[in-house]
């Protein structure tokens, strides 16, 4: 209750009948503070951490959502060393997770740097490279489903003008990732706004000193550039990398995991078991997977980059 | 520490382009713009493509080497591929979803922003960092048990799964934006307002909502776009097309229609192009989004 005056830092001299008003304003304070943060905090029980236990529960049971849950002990989890698709799955988003997210990664930095020139309009460049990303994934599939068509598609007749020979994007389990990683890599526009708010960040008087020193443009580069955008590079890194995990619309609406399963993201198979089978409690042991997933990813991600990242000034 | 940053990142980028102007000589810049147009025309191909496909006969689609230009322009390709399925319900019911969620989401959220940037509480930081970290929990996690959890409570094909969440803080991306913003706004403003004996409602509802008018227009319009792209959760949650979203109703194309290219690229363009007129609109609050977020993130 002494933290007012620490976090003011203020060192007056405190009578007790001061202390007492001092101590009722904080408290009533911090009573507003927990009803401003009630419906957040009341949201994040009811929608997070109430449904997070009933998926640990349900992963203990064998339930179709008919007949009553039935607990099996940790067999789900068992049950997935010999799912063939488990492992399928669980390998074709990591592998889109890993070819995706550090191409997206550079074409947004890149894409950003080239319009942290200020040239002759810019801001439409801005516009247009951002534009994919409010598109609805939906009507995004369809269309790049249709570019990808092996016949007609767009992609497929400009090969053909360039004497290629036709590739059958969707339709070969070899090329359908590919294909995926293309259609995503369209929407980098979201990540490239966040590093080119990045860049406008960097002083200019650190190139200067760079050039003076006499740095080229790549020594600038590897230098300057990198280490002062290395905590919004860790950042979206990070979400990059739980946004790819969660690749599911296109997948359900191209390919529908196919062909020959190639594209089964694990979040196509988490539906599958949950909504086409009706497995609640495999489903659910699924997804606790992929959360473990997750928080391995990351930690791996904070402990590989996090003592590299550089803050300017830590003013927390 | 927001504030800060937003100031110095103008008044730097103010300083450093004048600066950086000189340096860079005029072929680089020419290089450079060459290259961008290079990169937008790739870009914007896809939408180019989508619409002159939307608006072409059904012979002209199939042609080697494509054209681009449809000819004739066959216009009635929008009202039909738009009467297969009732897409005017689906707007209705997305507009309805979407009006209500972002009332929701800028209350509540705001809420919870307000008490996280500019009270004192104990736990007050720790609270925030665990909701933080929902933000990196996938949906398909909770996609299984919130799926059961609403349908104990009777809500399934109805839209109550698509917009009660939303009315208790909706993402904590929208928290952590507003929060960002709201410790911009300077303390001695509620301050004075407090020693005038304002309560705390008073002051967030009259004084620090009115100002953080721009960043709750940053969240209504992601919000907007949540609720008219989002695909899976309504996938989940409802069942009866009469309820579809406009994401789902797109989808019913799926199977019977997908080798109807014209009818489903034009569907597909009509059900964009209000994004991409809301992002044309409100290009700048886009923009005031992603320097509120992702810095310093």
């Amino acid at each position: 209750m002494a933290r007012v005056e620490i976090n003011q830092g203020q060192r007056t001299i405190v009578t007790p009948r001061m202390r007492r008003s001092r101590l009722s304003l904080a408290r009533r304070e911090a009573m507003s503070g927990y009803i401003f943060i009630l419906p957040a905090v009341l949201g994040f029980v009811l929608w997070t951490a109430g449904p997070m236990l009933y998926s640990a529960w349900m992963s203990l049971h064998e339930w179709n959502l008919m007949q009553p849950a039935r607990y099996v002990g940790l067999a789900n989890f068992r049950r997935m060393a010999d799912d063939a698709l488990f492992w399928k799955s669980l390998r074709v988003t990591l592998t889109y997770a890993i070819l995706l997210v550090p191409l997206f990664q550079v074409v947004s930095l890149l894409a950003a740097m080239l319009l942290n020139v200020n040239v002759r309009g810019v801001s439409f460049f801005r516009a247009a490279f951002y534009l994919p990303t409010v598109v609805p994934v939906v009507a995004a599939s369809f269309l790049w489903g249709w570019i990808f068509n092996p016949e007609f598609g767009l992609l497929n007749s400009y090969l053909r003008k360039l004497g290629l020979t036709k590739i059958l994007w969707f339709q070969e389990p070899r090329w359908a990732m590919t294909a995926m990683i293309i259609m995503s890599l369209w929407t980098f526009g979201g990540t490239m706004v966040i590093y080119l708010a990045g860049l406008q960040g960097i002083p200019a008087h650190l190139y200067e000193a760079a050039e003076i020193d006499g740095a080229g443009a790549f020594r600038k580069f590897f230098t300057v550039t990198i280490p002062m955008m290395s905590p919004v590079i860790f950042f979206n890194f990070v979400l990059g990398m739980i946004g790819a995990l969660q690749a599911f619309t296109q997948a359900y609406v191209i390919t529908d995991g196919g062909p020959q399963n190639s594209t089964l993201f694990y979040t196509l198979y988490i539906f599958r078991k949950g909504f086409t089978d009706f497995q609640m409690g495999y489903a659910s042991a699924l997804a606790w997977v992929l959360f473990a997933l997750v928080m391995v990813l990351s930690l791996l991600v904070f402990r590989s980059f996090g003592r590299r990242v550089y803050y300017e000034d830590d003013g927390r | 520490m927001a504030a800060d940053l937003v100031n110095r990142n103008q008044e730097l980028s103010a300083a450093a382009a004048s600066r950086r102007r000189k340096l860079i000589r005029r072929g680089e810049r020419a290089l450079i713009w060459v290259v961008l147009l290079l990169l937008t025309v790739i870009m914007l191909v896809p939408f180019g493509w989508m619409a002159s496909t939307a608006l072409k006969e059904r012979a002209q689609i199939f042609t080697y080497p494509p054209e681009w230009v449809p000819d004739p322009v066959l216009w009635s390709n929008l009202h039909e591929a738009l009467t297969l399925f009732p897409f005017g319900t689906f707007v209705r019911n997305t507009l309805l979803i979407a009006g209500f969620n972002i009332v929701g989401v800028v209350l509540t959220s705001s809420l919870a922003a307000y008490g996280f940037a500019r009270l004192r509480f104990p736990g007050r930081d720790v609270i925030f960092m665990i909701l933080l970290s929902t933000l990196m929990l996938p949906f398909a996690v909770l996609m299984i048990p919130r799926y059961v959890q609403f349908r104990e409570l009777g809500w399934l094909d109805s839209w109550l799964p698509l917009i009660v969440p939303n009315w208790f803080g909706g993402s904590v991306f929208y928290i952590f934006l507003l929060r960002q913003f709201f410790r911009t706004i300077p303390r001695e403003l509620s301050d004075a307002a407090k020693l005038d004996g304002a309560s705390e409602f008073r002051i967030y509802w009259q004084i620090v909502l009115p100002l953080a008018k721009p960043a709750l227009a940053v969240v209504a319009i992601f919000v907007f776009l949540d609720s008219w792209n989002d695909f899976l959760a309504p996938l989940i949650y409802i069942s009866s097309p009469s309820k579809y979203t406009v994401s789902l109703g797109l989808s019913l194309f799926m199977g019977n229609y997908t080798t109807q290219w014209a009818y489903l690229m034009a569907a597909s363009t009509v059900m964009t192009l209000p994004t991409i007129a809301l992002f044309i609109a409100a290009q700048r609050y886009f923009v005031r989004g992603v320097v509120l977020t992702g810095v310093k993130g």
